[in-house]
């Protein structure tokens, strides 16, 4: 028993040194960087090492979901170590501006940069689309050719699509509501509550999943999840081969269309490091590795898409002030609650 | 007079102590319920006009649910292992606290990958969230319920027999009731932990008062009234908590001398009252139970690692185990002090207040991770701040952030969480021990450590070693305050499982996911050998 009990003793006694010297690794030093990010770590992580290894700029990460690292950001006010945010989704990008957690980003950007904060309170790294996705077997892929067509009568139970905490479909929502007014957008949930083939439930990949297995015919999913599928494991990718993109208003205002993009913290203090790393994403080198390894579309035009995306098509897609689909995301939230879409 | 002078200090000396303790753990607390300072007419209107009935009524349904299937699970698991002998029984009485490892949220990800490749069927539904939450939870009954039923006196047993009483109306008339304390405290966690849950119920689509949670805070951009929906659930839990002690206020149960160990167990041939269920069936039910919950799933997580490991990344791997081992170990020796010392403060000292403030630390548990994490991160956040204003005015130079963003963060807000898991096993112990043990100690001119090291320990020690595993395994699947308030370049198990599983790539998941459960066996095997 004595033993156990200076085990104890001796382990308690270590825990705050532990911890003491563990923490350690937040002061502040020249030539390092440190970063929030959104994105998870194995789709970040590769570049940010090469990033490093070129600049010899020691990077340090933390990966969390972005309200939550925002929220972290916020509490830890003008002593907060961030100097880099991350994240998958215009809405938190322009949340962390009007919380006062971001400022303008100096580095030189190029000039074919143009998804960006007007006050360059941050920039757009890559894009991401929301298309539709059939089953051609069961659909007629000329009968939808617009979000609209999804709500009509004869998709009655056929459409698969996930819950509206989502943040995606909230981007996607509170885009139509800049596009086509609160009364029109209200009834096109209602429309799409009516046409339901279930719940909404589980990720993008089990929607795609769902059209194949028949439990519904028509999904909403993004470019990435069915590139990803198309390139994983057999059975995967038999799946994801038997259904086909449908890109949505080409004839007016375009597939919606989403970023993943980066900031400079507010309360930065290795603001150069922080520049330099925005450049180095918008080069050729790191722009094409987004493209060919995680399947997203480049925003630099000149850089070849991987064969998957090529296979997808080109596409026409929304050109709306993107801070706005940020602004108006809790707006659709609840236009979404009130069409009783879960 | 001397003599009630020192006796008084040293009671007050335990209600500092408690108050201490819980005064810090209920900060975190406290900042969530502050959010009530301003309230919001048109949000609070729209949520009562769409969502909130069905948040309730989903959160109630899957709290009761995951109560009721993890009450019948662990009493009858328990009392079959205590009770009787049966093939395996050695084997099952440790192994069925194995699910315990195994994170709700991954159990459930395993299963419907598992039914989506058969095509069998869709488990994604308040039922199957109540089936996978059941089977990962009942081991917080079963242990604490184990630890009542083999410590219960042969000699009510044998009473009962020489009256007549079967087997069947023994458990029901007399062991149940002795046991309910523990039943009850089992079933409170898992049903708090049901209620906080998030994981499970965001993948299956059922909007419960947690997703409601996020969705008003991450969709809305609304935090404070997420703080305020979380503080609503806290105050509920707190409700109930009080409800259940009143009700049994003037129950108390005492054991009065450790069982012999040939005691505990019955056999057909020793006792005259047969069991109820054949011993066959409680082979097979134990089993089933075991592979359901266990057996089954890590099998596949192992078939869907396989493919996934890289020997080049062993390194990086081997760092994830031993920071979620150190993490998980720590966190539990210093969850259990507290625990200790709180439920001393609550036995020695005689403040009214006392009882009540240790509830209110122990709260915890109920509040989603995130939600808590931002509880935690206010208060530190302050104290970073005026620890740099008196570090500038003395040095003229910034400290910089010394808790907010540090392991003492972390731990800290493991420590609020998971306090009630521990607490809630040492007070069962602690009540069972007869306080004129205490008073024939004293009386005898011993000191208060050493009735605790010679007569409350003993018998103290399977409470404790429960309280342990239970900690170490719950901060070893923690995922969402350890994603707030994690250390730059820090990441644990559960991180890794958790980004692989949410960005849809089950199989690269599997790998975190079954280590979580080989870690997390390591103790309940090593300290169920040393409860025996």
């Amino acid at each position: 028993m004595k033993k156990i009990a200076s085990l104890y003793i001796l382990s308690l006694l270590c825990t705050p040194l532990w911890a003491a010297n563990l923490s350690a690794d937040n002061r502040i030093v020249e030539s390092e960087l440190n970063i929030y990010s959104a994105r998870k770590e194995a789709l970040i992580k590769p570049l940010l090492d090469k990033f490093s290894a070129q600049y010899d700029v020691k990077i340090n990460l933390v990966t969390g979901k972005a309200d939550a690292l925002l929220a972290r950001a916020k509490s830890e006010g003008k002593f907060s170590p961030v100097d880099i945010i991350i994240t998958t989704d215009v809405g938190r990008l322009a949340r962390a501006k009007s919380q006062s957690l971001t400022q303008p980003i100096t580095a030189t950007l190029p000039d074919y940069v143009t998804l960006k904060d007007q006050e360059s309170h941050w920039v757009a790294l890559t894009t991401r689309n929301r298309p539709i996705i059939i089953n051609p077997l069961t659909v007629d892929a000329d009968s939808i050719t617009s979000y609209e067509d999804l709500i009509k009568p004869e998709f009655k139970g056929r459409v698969c699509i996930r819950s509206s905490s989502n943040i995606y479909n909230q981007s996607l929502v509170a885009a139509m509501l800049i596009q086509k007014g609160e009364a029109q957008t209200l009834a096109w949930s209602k429309g799409m509550v009516e046409n339901f083939a279930r719940r909404p439930k589980g990720g993008d990949r089990d929607q795609i999943k769902a059209v194949v297995s028949g439990v519904c015919d028509i999904a909403v999913a993004n470019t990435y999840y069915l590139a990803a599928m198309r390139n994983a494991d057999e059975t995967t990718q038999a799946i994801a081969n038997q259904v086909k993109v449908i890109w949505p208003n080409q004839s007016n205002r375009g597939v919606h269309l989403n970023i993943s993009g980066i900031s400079v913290a507010k309360h930065a203090k290795n603001t150069l490091a922080a520049n330099l790393l925005i450049e180095y994403m918008l080069q050729k080198d790191a722009q094409s590795w987004y493209a060919n390894t995680n399947h997203e579309y480049p925003v630099d035009p000149s850089i070849e898409w991987s064969d998957t995306l090529k296979a997808m098509g080109t596409f026409k897609h929304e050109t709306i002030e993107l801070n706005q689909v940020g602004e108006l995301n809790g707006q659709a939230l609840r236009i979404m609650d009130k069409a009783g879409w879960r | 007079m001397a003599i009630i002078i020192s006796k008084w200090r040293e009671l007050d000396r335990w209600f500092f102590i408690g108050a201490l303790i819980s005064v810090l753990l209920a900060l975190p607390v406290l900042a969530i319920l502050l959010s009530y300072s301003s309230l919001s007419a048109d949000l609070w209107g729209h949520l009562v006009d769409t969502t909130l009935a069905e948040y309730l009524t989903n959160s109630v349904l899957l709290t009761l649910g995951v109560g009721f299937g993890s009450m019948l699970l662990g009493v009858t698991l328990a009392w079959c292992v205590t009770q009787y002998s049966f093939w395996g029984r050695g084997v099952f009485e440790w192994a069925l606290l194995l699910p315990l490892a195994m994170p709700a949220y991954i159990m459930a990800y395993t299963y419907t990958g598992m039914f989506d490749q058969f095509g069998w069927f869709d488990s994604r539904s308040l039922i199957g969230a109540i089936t996978f939450m059941s089977l990962v939870l009942y081991p917080y009954v079963y242990i604490l319920a184990k630890t009542a039923f083999s410590s219960q006196q042969r000699t009510y047993q044998d009473a009962a027999a020489s009256l007549g009483v079967t087997h069947a109306q023994y458990f029901f008339k007399i062991a149940l009731p002795i046991a309910r304390p523990a039943v009850f405290t089992g079933m409170a966690l898992a049903m708090m932990e049901a209620l906080a849950d998030y994981g499970t119920v965001a993948y299956f689509g059922i909007s419960t008062f947690t997703t409601g949670i996020f969705r008003t805070w991450f969709g809305m951009g609304e935090m404070q009234l997420a703080s305020q929906l979380a503080g609503a659930l806290a105050l509920f839990v707190l409700l109930v908590l009080s409800l259940e002690k009143y009700s049994r206020k003037n129950m108390r149960f005492y054991q009065t001398q450790t069982p012999a160990k040939d005691n505990t167990i019955n056999t057909y041939t020793n006792t005259e009252a047969t069991p109820f269920i054949s011993p066959l069936l409680m082979s097979v039910g134990c089993f089933s139970v075991l592979a359901i919950a266990f057996i089954i799933p890590v099998l596949q997580l192992c078939v869907w690692a396989w493919d996934y490991i890289d020997i080049s990344m062993m390194d990086e791997y081997l760092t994830l185990v031993s920071n979620s081992f150190l993490l998980a170990f720590s966190t539990s020796l210093l969850i259990i002090v507290l625990a200790l010392l709180l439920s001393y403060a609550q036995r020695f000292s005689t403040h009214p207040h006392v009882s009540g403030l240790t509830q209110f630390a122990a709260l915890g548990y109920a509040i989603p991770g995130t939600v808590l994490a931002i509880g935690v991160l206010q208060p530190l956040g302050w104290l970073d701040e005026q620890i740099n204003v008196v570090w500038v005015f003395l040095f003229d130079e910034y400290i910089g952030l010394v808790f907010s963003g540090t392991f003492v963060a972390l731990i800290f807000a493991y420590c609020v969480r998971f306090l009630s898991v521990a607490l809630h096993n040492t007070q069962n112990g602690l009540e069972r021990i007869k306080p004129n043990v205490d008073d024939a100690v004293l009386s005898l001119g011993l000191g208060r450590y050493r009735i605790f090291s010679r007569i409350h320990l003993p018998l103290l020690k399977k409470s404790i070693l429960a309280a342990g595993i239970l900690v170490f395994v719950d901060v070893l699947k923690e995922l969402p305050a350890t994603l707030i308030l994690r250390p730059f370049n820090f990441n644990t198990l559960a991180v890794k499982a958790f980004e692989y599983a949410t960005d849809e790539r089950l199989l690269a998941a599997a790998l975190p996911s079954v280590t979580i459960v080989l870690v997390g066996i390591i103790p309940v095997i090593l300290l169920t050998r040393a409860m025996k």
